[in-house]
């Protein structure tokens, strides 16, 4: 018999559970562990995409009942074209990280021991790939904490550093808000679906077949958007991601960052599209209006941040925002019974999230690499890199372009999908939507563009020019199998950026999954070559075409203009006839950003102070200036430092009980059996 | 077979005839302020001199700094494939529509802003600064131009939006009357003449586009100074073929194209002239009031939008 599908994707699971099971025996050889876990990751991995990426193509469905579970509720695990999209995704994004994981990780064996780092990736990965496998309430959210705590752990792993602890206790508490959101949303389902009497109506199946009055099925969807958002990092509930993400080793960043956002995404698409299915225009509204927000604040923040990691942190809120922007849509056009542009939509959507794993991931695994040769986080003292890392350069170079949306990268092919669903809004019955819905398209434009200014800052103050800090260290490129996991998470971008209409083939299982038509007989009626998302009049992309017309012109430029050797000449910088040129003097993360601050300045709380040092002979020449720079979340003052305030009031009051005495606590228990007897007898 | 002479003669023409629009506009513009003019080949003359120089680079420039011109000038190349300049009948236009083109000049913008670090000079990273914040101003507005475009003919695809216009009555739309604002204050902000920018100028604290080359010399220079004429003479047929296509070919008429050669010739000079009368009245603006420029340019284009869901 064939193995299907889902039994290679449990079957990937089990053998992530090897390491974690050999590991106490083997720790004593931290080569041997690491060697082992990466290897072990790296095939279970691929066994996921291949598991994943067959289901997607098949377009089947396949489930199968755990023996193990509680009484009278067993799990339940379910492969669809939905869940194996993702599963593909976590996989390939996990198979890069694994490979690049084993250099990575290197560098760490010489500092510290890491079993610890060893047995969370690996409970990490488990914890995703489960997540997208659960068919029923119950161990989505085991699952669901089981990824939580194993990223705390791993976020920690550094964890003599104070900012560190500091941020993986946000990040838990923030975690968990979300998760009792999350339950409890469950639990409005599956009362619903099978009476609140009952405890059968855990499974999704159950919560499938059911039929939700409108004001519960709103409160299960609010209540679930609270804690997927939590999660994946919208605005304002982001503050605990960029604290997060950049304090973990740079392997797990790529993976928090490239893949473990997507899970919330799933979340969200799996709850609304599948379990309560019919739903008013307005929640679509609502997920597009905080994807807007997202998107916007988030490369907002990311261009202010000076610290190369802090920074992709931040691009992650913007992209989870992209995302966001075409699931929106997507629920807007399927509330209003516009099968065909919620397709396109969706898989604008689910394209850009396959997109954000890609690039995010080749960015941490890049930053990583920095990181690792110079032991900087800080952009402004760095500088020059593209000549020592040559290899490191190009690969992240290729990452800035594809988040940039620039064609022919990948992160263009979604952000042109989005805003052909962006174009198509006048469609729409209603003459309010028809209005506002373009100046979301405005507004996605604006973070296009601000991306590619954030990301030329990123990799212009990073790797060009000249080395910033005072001491320069002795760097050396990444190890071949760093290269190797960047190489293919870059190749992944440039394909998927010149073969789209391959990727939505293969992915049209989904949207026909989900909103009942798929796109690919709009999308590729000419061939592979030809990206036609509604109709060949509307709009046409031809990433090959783009890619190679460019390429031949720049060719044939180039030989055209070395028929003859020209002479290249090699000298110092021009400084103008003054005074020598010195690396201080030029443009940094702080100068380059200073225009966008300015503009853009009233959404932060900026703190700027210049001040005059000593002075020797005239006032007009100060021997040293200052100058400081603080820019803060405005959100952390509105929103969070309140709670924080009421829940520290609330616990010093509640902290009035604690006597410290044996007769107070016995009265508290007496009074607490007298309370219960009247009430539940 | 004739579609494809169509687009290499395009190509031709947009490599033969870009420096002599800047030459045209230049002519006009020392006649406006009673100079003597170096006539309108003298770009030629100057391209000449660059490619037949030696290129002297800085000892730091990495392989970026000498590759963006290539790319620059190639990014150029295939938009002068892609808007329709003389005929509607493009193999090309299918590859991009107007959102892949604005993109395509976003790349070049991307490596240039690049090149302009790479040195570690203190002028390059200005202008890399400038060029990237006025380019995040102007790309919402253009958006909307675009959007308003397209609600008319139902298409973002160039050819296709021409061939529309071209084939109904030419009535006079206020949405497109407003766009067509929107997309000439844009355009001034993009391909950097004044107010945005002063190409003429080497004057440290108001260059932008100029800081970012300014450490370019020889046939990369040539090949951005050809590529940046290119882009202003593109951005012009861009407005004639979105705007004012009467005149352009219409599918499988081959011979509409001499006669639509001439009425480009004619066009390109009416907009020589355009642009010298904005620029000659108007001064080159600060840095921080381009915020407002830019966004009464998206205002604009937003009410063009307004007023055709409203109006028509």
């Amino acid at each position: 018999m064939m193995p299907e599908q889902i039994d290679l994707a449990s079957f990937s699971i089990l053998l992530l559970l090897l390491p974690v099971a050999v590991a106490p025996f083997i720790k004593r050889s931290q080569r041997l562990l690491s060697s082992l876990t990466f290897f072990v990751t790296g095939a279970a991995s691929l066994l996921s995409v291949i598991a994943g990426g067959w289901s997607v193509s098949t377009g089947q469905t396949q489930k199968i009942q755990l023996l193990i579970g509680l009484p009278d509720l067993p799990f339940h695990l379910r492969l669809d074209p939905l869940a194996g999209f993702f599963l593909s995704v976590i996989g390939l994004l996990a198979f890069f990280v694994s490979v690049y994981s084993i250099g990575y990780v290197k560098g760490i064996l010489a500092k510290r021991s890491v079993t610890s780092l060893a047995i969370f990736y690996c409970l990490f990965l488990a914890g995703m790939y489960m997540v997208v496998l659960s068919d029923d309430a119950l161990i989505f959210l085991i699952s669901w904490e089981v990824m939580a705590a194993a990223s705390y752990f791993l976020v920690m792993f550094e964890n003599e550093r104070v900012e560190n602890r500091r941020a993986a206790f946000l990040y838990m508490v923030v975690a968990h808000v979300g998760a009792i959101a999350i339950l409890l949303s469950f639990g409005v389902l599956a009362g619903l679906a099978a009476g609140f009497g009952s405890f059968s109506g855990y499974t999704f199946d159950a919560m499938r077949s059911a039929q939700f009055p409108l004001e519960w099925a709103t409160a299960a969807f609010l209540l679930s958007f609270f804690g997927f958002a939590a999660k994946a990092g919208v605005v304002p509930l982001h503050v605990w991601l960029p604290e997060a993400h950049p304090v973990a080793p740079s392997n797990i960043s790529a993976l928090m960052s490239g893949v473990m956002l997507k899970t919330a995404i799933y979340g969200i698409i799996r709850v609304t599209f599948d379990l309560i299915k019919v739903f008013p225009w307005w929640w679509g509204a609502i997920v597009l209006v905080f994807g807007l927000v997202s998107a916007v604040m988030g490369v907002l923040y990311a261009l202010m941040q000076h610290d190369l990691k802090r920074l992709l942190a931040y691009h992650s809120v913007e992209n989870i925002g992209i995302i966001l922007i075409g699931v929106g849509l997507a629920m807007i056009f399927t509330s209003f019974k516009l099968p065909l542009l919620a397709a396109l939509a969706l898989t604008a959507g689910i394209y850009h999230t396959l997109n954000h794993a890609m690039f995010k991931g080749l960015l941490f695994m890049g930053a990583g690499a920095v990181l690792h040769a110079t032991q900087e986080r800080n952009m402004e003292e760095m500088g020059g890199l593209i000549h020592v890392m040559p290899w490191t350069a190009a690969l992240f170079l290729i990452g800035c372009v594809s988040i940039s949306a620039l064609p022919p990268f990948n992160g263009f092919v979604s952000e042109w999908l989005t805003f052909q669903a962006f174009l198509l809004s006048p469609s729409l019955p209603s003459p309010l939507l028809k209005l506002l819905i373009p100046m979301g398209a405005a507004l996605l434009a604006l973070t296009g563009a601000l991306a590619a200014a954030c990301f030329v800052k990123a990799f212009g103050v990073t790797f060009l020019g000249h080395w910033r800090g005072h001491h320069r260290p002795n760097i050396r490129e990444a190890g071949w199998s760093m290269r190797l996991g960047m190489i293919m998470a870059a190749l992944a971008c440039f394909c998927l950026g010149i073969f789209p209409t391959l990727v939505i083939g293969w992915m049209d299982s989904i949207p026909q999954q989900l909103v009942g038509t798929g796109l690919v007989t709009s999308a590729g009626t000419f061939g592979w070559m030809w990206l036609t998302p509604v109709a060949y009049e509307r709009a046409s992309y031809s990433g090959p075409i783009v890619f190679l017309g460019i390429l031949s012109v720049v060719v044939a430029a180039y030989f055209l203009l070395h028929v003859k050797p020209g002479a290249i000449k090699r000298v110092p910088i021009w400084d103008c006839g003054f005074e020598k040129i010195n690396q201080r003097m030029q443009y940094n993360a702080t100068s380059f950003a200073m225009p966008i601050r300015r503009i853009f300045g009233f959404l932060f709380h900026i703190k700027e102070h210049t001040g005059i040092g000593p002075q020797s002979g005239h006032k007009a020449f100060p021997k040293k200036l200052h100058y400081s720079l603080r820019v803060r979340d405005r959100f952390w003052g509105w929103l969070y430092r309140p709670v924080i305030e009421l829940s520290f009031w609330i616990s010093r009051k509640v902290g009035r009980l604690q006597q410290g005495r044996i007769q107070a606590y016995l009265i508290y228990s007496f009074l607490t059996i007298i309370v219960l007897l009247v009430f539940l007898r | 077979m004739y579609p494809f002479l169509i687009e290499i003669l395009q190509v031709l023409i947009l490599l033969a005839i870009a420096p002599a629009f800047v030459g045209w506009v230049r002519v006009l513009k020392c006649w406006s302020q009673s100079r003597d003019s170096a006539g309108i080949f003298q770009p030629y003359r100057d391209l000449r001199k660059l490619f037949s120089k030696d290129v002297v680079l800085a000892e730091n420039a990495s392989w970026i700094f000498r590759f963006t011109p290539y790319l620059v000038f190639g990014t150029a190349v295939i938009a002068g494939g892609i808007i329709p300049i003389l005929s509607v009948d493009l193999p090309l236009a299918a590859t991009a529509d107007v959102i892949v083109l604005v993109a395509l000049f976003a790349i070049a913008r991307f490596f240039t802003a690049l090149a302009g670090m790479d040195i570690g000079t203190a002028f390059g990273g200005m202008g890399s600064s400038r060029e990237m914040t006025i380019a995040s101003l102007a790309e919402p507005a253009m958006l909307m131009a675009i959007f308003t475009m397209s609600l008319a003919s139902g298409s973002t695809s160039l050819s296709h939006m021409a061939q529309v216009i071209l084939s109904g009555q030419p009535v006079l739309r206020p949405s497109i009357a407003f766009a067509l604002f929107a997309f000439i204050l844009i355009a001034l902000a993009e391909t950097g003449r004044i107010p945005v920018d002063n190409p003429a100028t080497h004057l440290e604290l108001t260059m932008i586009h100029e800081a970012m080359i300014l450490e370019y010399s020889g046939r990369h220079l040539a090949l951005i100074e050809w590529a940046s004429m290119m882009k202003l003479f593109l951005f012009v047929v861009l407005g004639i073929a979105a705007f004012a296509p009467w005149g352009i070919a219409p599918s499988g008429n081959l011979m509409a194209v001499p006669p639509a050669f001439i009425f480009m010739v004619l066009k390109l000079g009416v907009a020589g002239i355009v642009l010298v009368l904005i620029e000659t009245g108007l001064a080159k603006m600060r840095l921080f009031r381009l915020t407002e420029f830019l966004g009464s340019a998206f205002l604009l284009a937003t009410l063009g939008m307004l007023s055709y869901f409203i109006l028509e």
